[in-house]
């Protein structure tokens, strides 16, 4: 292990957290998609940060494919909340409950 | 390589330097011998084809726009999904070591028996190449029941066609995936697919509310995943289901490392929880089912919970079976909330949608019964279970969506009402294929589930096998319910006023679903005979051929960069920055 604290790895664990929290809390989709993106990158981090511990290059290699489904997931995601807001305009995760959860 | 880099002498000092020490180290004879993972293209072939399959179709349709029509699509669609599994055969063949001749290439650079390819990232064994027959099938009648149903919704546009066949390509990545990159990317390409085909249906929110639902659980579930994926990473130092393996059955882990892997492991089966929708990460599923397009929940249903159950089994069963005694009760409580949950839920359903919603989690019930088992047993259940369920759920939902009717609307209990004296047909292949999925004698579903629960029994958890066979017997009174909506109740104001029409595509998947189902459950020795081959083994890819023509080989690329890199951050210890 090289000589990294595991202060890269409660950062990357607090991050986490606060996109799944925000997620769950915050009823605008946009944001809701900024909050996947950031539990997304928080695990970028995570893995960054075991890879240089446990000195393997593989570690960063993941986060590139990552960020790659990240890209992508938002261009369907985008694409998804452009079709609601296009029949609701300005519509809310709480606006669109026609379904009862 | 480097040489030439060098040559060009337009470097930063620092880059050239850092080079220069990588030559150092590597060595010059390093570059030269650079060799490739052994690549075994004919393995791969079914995932190209339905690869290429779709991006070919979606070009075609934007190239010839006008001048092919819905049923080129579907032509094309089943075209693909055959192609695919047909070149599965001879991957079959190879994997058991069946007879050469009946290869149409020659073996002779390759073993028979199961292997690793692609360095290990993607294993071929009777597992991931049954399974992948199955989903080339499942895209095959998807494809069928789409086109009748996109006929009546008068929806001419190609891309429900595409996103079938991409979605089926993650799919069938996922079940040979041996590398747990591989596999989250396997499940992304599905997922990301699905969540488009269920917001497909423009005119109706529901199907757009169900894919923002779909998608923005889907994606917090796969961040989970991720972040389990990580924890593995942090704690095993690999990726690589081998390299896992081999770790866990040469070390004992302690401490930190443990914790770790097991953290992993419980994010991993929170993961594939959300996708095989078992209680209590199901929320999604009914809402989805009800509002997606019915066509779609076809496909949803079978291929998106094949694929999830297979990358569990590859990754819990044959990947942590070290861990076998950790994550078991995690199973085992999966299993009985949605086994319970499931069969007790559909109860109160009045929508059919959301009933066969909470049937199918029920099912998942059954189907972790046999990944809970963690033994050869539980595999073979497994498999039984996901090619008998696949056919039934399918057919299922192609009768929904046709009394669905234009508009796709009609999918309340009532519509079902005195459905026999209107539409005796479709009526008695619901009857049929509800029965199969209460696990009658004589359909599928019961094999089904004599299977998933001799499994448990074997595996010391008789327990969970009487809680399946209560639940069985309260999901058999809700698909008896609709039994008798349909035979022994007066036509309501819902139901069709005359006999509903068959598209002939619908008519030819709800036959090929019955007789699957049928011919199952007479003589289930066939699907057994063929199951027994398939396990899901982890074996070592072949070592690197090194080929001396300079081509590079991307461990070492990686290992050279890794060195400089991670030096480079590191501080202090290269000449580069160290002479400063």
């Amino acid at each position: 292990m090289r000589g990294i604290d595991a202060g890269y790895l409660v950062l990357s664990a607090i991050l986490f957290s606060i996109g799944a929290f925000g997620l769950l809390v915050r009823r605008n989709p946009l944001v809701m998609l900024m909050c996947v993106e950031l539990m997304l990158n928080a695990v970028n981090l995570t893995f960054v940060a075991f890879g240089m511990m446990l000195g393997d290059i593989a570690g960063q290699v993941i986060v590139m494919f990552v960020l790659v489904v990240a890209a992508a997931e938002v261009v369907v995601g985008l694409g998804i909340v452009v079709a609601v807001s296009r029949r609701k305009p300005g519509a809310t995760a709480d606006d669109i409950r026609v379904l009862r959860g | 390589m480097l040489g030439q880099i060098d040559g060009g002498g337009q470097l930063p000092a620092e880059l050239e330097q850092l080079l220069q020490s990588v030559d150092a180290t590597g060595g010059a004879a390093g570059v030269a011998e650079i060799a490739a993972p052994v690549v075994a293209w004919s393995a791969l072939v079914p995932i190209i084809v339905l690869a290429l399959g779709a991006l070919l179709l979606l070009t075609l349709a934007s190239l010839l726009r006008g001048r092919i029509g819905p049923g080129f699509f579907t032509g094309w669609t089943i075209g693909v999904g055959l192609v695919s599994f047909v070149t599965a055969i001879p991957v079959w063949a190879q994997v058991q070591g069946w007879e050469q001749s009946f290869l149409w290439w020659d073996p002779a650079d390759s073993a028979s028996g199961p292997f690793s390819t692609l360095g290990g990232a993607m294993g071929v064994d009777g597992f991931s190449v049954l399974l992948t027959m199955l989903i080339a099938l499942a895209v095959v009648v998807c494809a069928l029941v789409l086109s009748g149903f996109a006929r009546r919704e008068g929806d001419r546009h190609v891309e429900a066609n595409v996103l079938l066949l991409l979605s089926a390509v993650g799919g069938v990545v996922m079940v040979g995936a041996n590398d747990l990159i591989v596999l989250f990317l396997g499940l992304e390409t599905l997922s990301m697919a699905v969540y488009v085909l269920a917001a497909m249906n423009l005119r109706r929110v529901e199907s757009q509310e169900a894919g923002l639902k779909y998608f923005v659980l889907g994606a917090f579930s796969s961040a989970f995943f991720l972040y389990g994926i990580a924890m593995v990473y942090g704690g095993t130092g690999s990726t690589s289901l081998v390299d896992i393996t081999d770790f866990l059955s040469t070390n004992l882990l302690l401490g930190g490392s443990s914790v770790l892997v097991l953290l992993g492991i419980a994010l991993m089966v929170a993961g594939f929880a959300f996708k095989i929708a078992a209680v209590p990460f199901h929320a999604w599923s009914p809402d989805v089912y009800d509002g997606a397009p019915t066509a779609s929940v076809a496909f949803m249903a079978s291929v998106v919970k094949v694929a999830a159950f297979a990358g569990m089994v590859r990754v819990l069963v044959v990947g942590f079976d070290t861990f076998a005694a950790d994550w078991r009760p995690i199973l085992q409580v999966l299993a009985v909330l949605s086994l319970v949950g499931g069969a007790l839920l559909a109860v109160v359903q009045t929508n059919v949608k959301r009933l066969l919603a909470y049937s199918s989690i029920s099912h998942a019930g059954f189907i972790l019964l046999g990944v809970e088992a963690a033994s050869e047993q539980g595999n073979r259940a497994v498999l039984v279970y996901l090619v008998a369920y696949t056919f039934m759920v399918i057919g299922s939902f192609a009768v929904v969506s046709i009394v669905g009717r234009t508009g796709d609307a009609m999918h309340s209990v009532d519509a079902y009402r005195g459905l026999g004296k209107v539409s005796p047909a479709l009526a008695a292949t619901f009857t049929f294929l509800l029965l199969s999925q209460a696990g009658i004698p004589f359909t599928s579903g019961f094999y089904a589930k004599f299977y998933a629960v001799v499994a448990a029994v074997d595996a010391q958890s008789a327990w969970l096998a009487v809680v399946a066979m209560l639940s069985a017997v309260v999901a058999a009174y809700l698909y008896l319910r609709l039994v008798v909506t349909m035979w022994f109740v007066a036509p309501g104001d819902q139901t069709p006023s005359r006999g509903l029409v068959i598209p002939v595509s619908t008519g030819i998947a709800l036959v090929a679903c019955v007789a699957v189902t049928l011919f199952i459950g007479i003589t289930p020795d066939p699907l057994t005979k063929v199951v027994d081959k398939a396990q899901p083994v982890v074996v070592q890819p072949p070592a690197p051929v090194a080929n001396g023509t300079g081509d590079l080989n991307v461990d070492q690329l990686l290992g050279l960069l890794g060195e400089g890199g991670a030096g480079g951050a590191g501080g202090a210890q290269t000449p580069a920055t160290g002479g400063r």
